[in-house]
């Protein structure tokens, strides 16, 4: 793909107009993150540039007001539990309707798209129901059941175009050269599918620690994640002090970079879309 | 004539029919076996709590089987909250679809610092709804960074307001969709295969004909399917809209009106139906779009591998 290759075109004006959308958008995103960064050790900010000055108090007071390592733990938790409950449903289905066709694969493709397409809240106030009638609600296990609703149907659809992209024929010739079904699944296809999966665990990582509507929806008082907690400081605001609530914003982000930094040691944002040729 | 062009789809067609009815049987035993696990959880998880949910609607507290539905639609202040999400879901999955069409097809082909852009992209999405509108608050309030930075540079006397309204609560759905619309497109173009471009380059035609005639024809699917994914996670739009917006004016969206119904009245049966005619909605236009889009679909564009 050599010839494919021009790197004169990095100086056309199209490219420059890519860069300063870039720029803008990592202004905006920027400018809000720094925001909530510089607030939270502000010991007071009124109007200027910055804050008038530092302090580590707010996070000492987020610690002990917001009952920080509970939350933290219970987030890490649910959203562990609910990637490896997905990918471990999501991956054998995926590859099941990436590889054949069936009467009714369209239906039962569309049953699978429905949790993601369909809002969490619109199904998730019936579902946080149900899980209450069952006293499974305001538990750990509720609030997994729940985050996983959304969750396995979305590996799936993350992993189908994976598997796809992956040619048939690798699989039969292994076949043919006298490997397991399982040894060509652990041999041959897991390495090849294995950038679809670390997306897919990923995308359904960061999204269930971002879920706010079905673990609010379904969340008790000691089963709270960090966003649900955020929330309700933020909803409560007038009570505690803004500087408070950006700690405990500064935390929940910092969990989310710390484990996508992690993830993105193995992945390369590029293999997170699928990238066929060149 | 765009019909006759994956050439992928043929030879793959073509592999498959070969395999296939020589061990059929087995096969669609194994495919339903790793099936299973999946469709019982979609029944169990979504499927049954949807239906519950329509049968609690149907059971007011008072009144005959429709009361819920009559009283949402007789409200005008209930009625008025499809409105009020509509007119936030629609402009930031617009403003995202024409920022982000542009900018994947342009970034088909590999640009400098390519990685480092999708790598930037992808941080965003670690904020989350909360945290973005917490976040706003501060930055596009009166005396925030943004509204600084604007009377600096003269473009502004007084500063814009831009939180506590609707406006707010489009940029923070624009911001926090951006991310998934672009990657998702992305991977779309990507994942067209470059030698149809080629071969519509070398048979003579113009960039703009190659967009017009070649790729976005082959896109149409993606962003058929960015724009369904985006406008269902706007118009779920709640923290957001209670935090960034007027909650209870002009972005008091359809999903608080079903909370507030469920958990601040305590009428599960009101808050359900409420929910129901959310999904009727987007169900609607979920279908419009996955319909026009299966018409549309011409098969994978995508070449092979090797």
């Amino acid at each position: 793909m050599a010839t494919g290759r021009r790197r004169g075109i990095a100086a056309s004006p199209t490219v420059w107009l890519v860069y300063a959308f870039v720029a803008f958008f990592i202004a905006l995103v920027g400018g809000i993150f720094f925001t909530v960064l510089f607030n939270s050790f502000a010991s007071s900010w009124f109007g200027g540039w910055l804050p008038d000055g530092y302090t580590i108090r707010w996070y000492r007071f987020a610690v002990d007001e917001f009952s920080l390592w509970r939350v933290l733990r219970v987030t890490l938790v649910v959203a562990l539990s609910v990637v490896a409950l997905s990918l471990l449903i999501g991956v054998p289905a995926a590859y099941a309707l990436a590889r054949w066709n069936f009467r009714g694969k369209n239906a039962v493709l569309l049953l699978l798209l429905l949790p993601i397409m369909v809002p969490p809240i619109t199904y998730g106030i019936p579902l946080a129901t149900m899980l209450y009638e069952y006293g499974l609600a305001g538990r750990l296990i509720g609030v997994i059941v729940a985050n996983l609703a959304p969750a396995f149907p979305f590996v799936i659809v993350i992993m189908i175009p994976f598997i796809e992209q992956i040619d048939p024929n690798l699989e039969r010739s292994a076949r043919m050269l006298g490997a397991s079904p399982f040894r060509v699944f652990t041999r041959v296809l897991l390495p090849l599918a294995t950038p679809g999966i670390l997306a897919a665990g990923l995308l359904v990582l960061v999204r269930t620690i971002a879920m706010f509507e079905l673990t609010f929806l379904t969340a008790g008082a000691t089963t709270q994640t960090l966003v649900v907690s955020l929330y309700y400081a933020a909803f409560a605001a007038g009570i505690r002090p803004t500087q408070s609530i950006d700690a405990m914003a500064v935390i929940y982000m910092s969990t989310t970079t710390v484990l996508l930094l992690l993830a993105l040691r193995f992945i390369n944002p590029v293999q997170l879309v699928s990238r066929v040729k060149q | 004539m765009a019909r006759d062009l994956p050439i992928a789809r043929t030879t793959d067609d073509t592999a498959r029919r070969l395999a296939g009815p020589r061990r059929g049987r087995g096969k669609e035993r194994l495919g339903l076996l790793l099936l299973c696990p999946a469709l019982l959880l979609v029944l169990l998880l979504f499927i049954y709590p949807l239906f519950y949910g329509l049968r609690l609607s149907l059971q007011p507290e008072a009144g005959g089987l429709l009361t819920n539905y009559s009283d949402f639609f007789g409200d005008d202040r209930e009625r008025a909250t499809i409105g009020n999400t509509l007119r936030l879901a629609l402009p930031a999955t617009l403003i995202n679809l024409a920022v982000a069409i542009p900018l994947a097809y342009r970034m088909r082909r590999r640009i400098r610092g390519q990685r480092v852009i999708t790598g930037l992209f992808v941080i965003p999405m670690t904020l989350g709804t909360v945290l973005l509108a917490q976040g706003m608050l501060s930055f596009f309030g009166p005396r925030g960074w943004f509204n600084k930075s604007l009377l600096q540079l003269g473009i502004s006397d007084d500063p814009i307001r831009l939180v506590h309204n609707a406006t707010g609560v489009v940029i923070s759905l624009a911001i926090a969709e951006f991310p998934v619309v672009f990657l998702l497109l992305l991977g779309f173009v990507s994942g067209i295969d470059p030698n149809l471009e080629r071969a519509a380059q070398m048979l003579g035609a113009g960039s703009w004909q190659r967009f017009r005639r070649i790729m976005l024809p082959l896109m149409i699917p993606g962003i058929a399917t960015a724009f369904a994914l985006s406008f269902v996670a706007t118009f779920a739009v709640l923290p957001s809209a209670v935090m960034l917006g007027q909650p209870a004016g002009e972005t008091r969206v359809i999903a608080l009106a079903a909370w507030q119904a469920a958990y601040e009245r305590f009428d599960y049966s009101a808050g359900s139906a409420i929910a129901i005619i959310m999904a009727g909605i987007e169900l609607l236009v979920l279908g419009v779009v996955l319909v026009g889009r299966s018409r549309l679909y011409r098969g994978p564009a995508t070449g092979g591998k090797g």
